[in-house]
């Protein structure tokens, strides 16, 4: 007889469970959609290795039954790179949030982007920094409030789906929490992809961003990410001012093009005829 | 029978809130964490679609998808 336990159970450290999450959080149903999109494709969970930097959502690589490396804050997708390079035949997965991603990883963001890295970097979106108490990220909306903001705050937030298929990344999808079996079927597409793909997660958090802007339980939280999402394609029939507030989500870029680790084996073989003096991780008999 | 697992549960309600056939309420009962755990109220609605499943962000619930 099966065992009656959550089916996404089986890939966590029970020993570790519950994990620190606040209730209501969407770490969790970003993590359960992240093994159902696993399910789905046709990559080996043994052969996957997780990245993560600073932050809530930098957390759940340590709850995952994979190995896992948990790094410094907003060098994530630059420790994922030289894991990636190192050994090309593994599937690196990056968790990140939108302070670890936008604010002080985005250089990194941008350029692990436009190199086309075989990377498959999950975002999650909380609008806020959940873990430092509660202030404004370069995501949160105009006029959201926040510790750092109590009269609102002033600056246009970043468009992170669109900064990421500006920079060349090869797929490119957003999806809220409360669309958790549409964003499985993106994390599939993702790791399928062979390059880079960014799925950013719009996510939820009670603790912080909704104590401070009338969305105090994670239902209406949930609730007003589900009234506000846009699809891509409904949003070009819209006007900029009825897309303000609005999140768009659906697929931003679907555009395989060629990979870093491919590009540099390709590098290998014209110059040196495969004959190179220094040890590669793309030829097995050195 | 689906179940809600006691120990995991955080009781944000999002089960409650998610599911299309209303199959779950509050329990009058605490556990451990002084939480409300809900319980299935509405047991024969339940259609088994798993969106409770995968929106559990605590890995603490269970869809029974067995036939007798």
């Amino acid at each position: 007889m099966a065992v009656k336990e959550n089916p996404y159970k089986k890939y966590l450290r029970e020993d570790r469970l519950p994990h620190i999450f606040c209730p209501g959080c969407g770490n969790g149903i970003v993590m359960n959609a992240f093994f159902k999109g696993l399910e789905g494709s046709d990559v080996d969970f043994d052969n996957v290795s997780m990245v993560s930097g600073i932050g809530c959502s930098s957390r759940i690589p340590g709850y995952v039954k994979c190995d896992s490396l948990h790094t410094t804050h907003g060098r994530a997708l630059s420790f994922a790179t030289g894991l990636k390079v190192g050994n090309p035949n593994q599937d690196v997965v990056v968790f990140t949030g939108d302070g670890d991603a936008a604010s002080i990883g985005g250089n990194h963001l941008i350029h692990a982007a436009r190199r086309n890295i075989d990377l498959t970097v999950i975002c999650i979106n909380n609008n806020i920094y959940g873990m430092t108490g509660g202030q404004i990220s370069p995501t949160s909306p105009k006029g959201s409030f926040g510790t750092t903001a109590p009269y609102g705050s002033r600056d246009v937030p970043f468009d992170l789906a669109s900064l990421v298929t500006a920079a060349g990344a090869s797929y490119v999808a957003r999806w809220t929490t409360a669309h958790p079996m549409q964003l499985a079927k993106a994390i599939t597409k993702g790791l399928e992809n062979k390059g880079f793909s960014f799925i950013e997660a719009v996510s939820q958090c009670p603790t912080y961003y909704g104590r401070k802007n009338k969305l105090k339980t994670p239902v209406l939280g949930m609730d007003y990410l589900k009234a506000n999402s846009v699809t891509k394609r409904r949003s070009e029939k819209m006007s900029e001012e009825e897309l303000i507030g609005k999140i768009i989500v659906g697929e931003f870029a679907n555009r395989p093009h060629k990979e870093l680790c491919d590009n540099e084996e390709d590098l290998v073989n014209e110059n040196y005829d495969g004959g190179l003096a220094i040890k590669s991780a793309f030829w097995e008999e050195f | 029978m689906n179940i809600i697992d006691s120990m995991l549960c955080k009781g944000c309600d999002i089960c409650i809130s998610v599911c299309p056939k209303d199959v779950y309420a509050k329990s009058k009962e605490v556990n451990s964490k002084d939480v409300y755990v809900p319980y299935p109220a509405n047991q024969e609605a339940c259609v088994k679609c798993g969106l409770c499943e995968i929106s559990c962000p605590d890995q603490a619930l269970y869809v029974d998808r067995e036939v007798e």
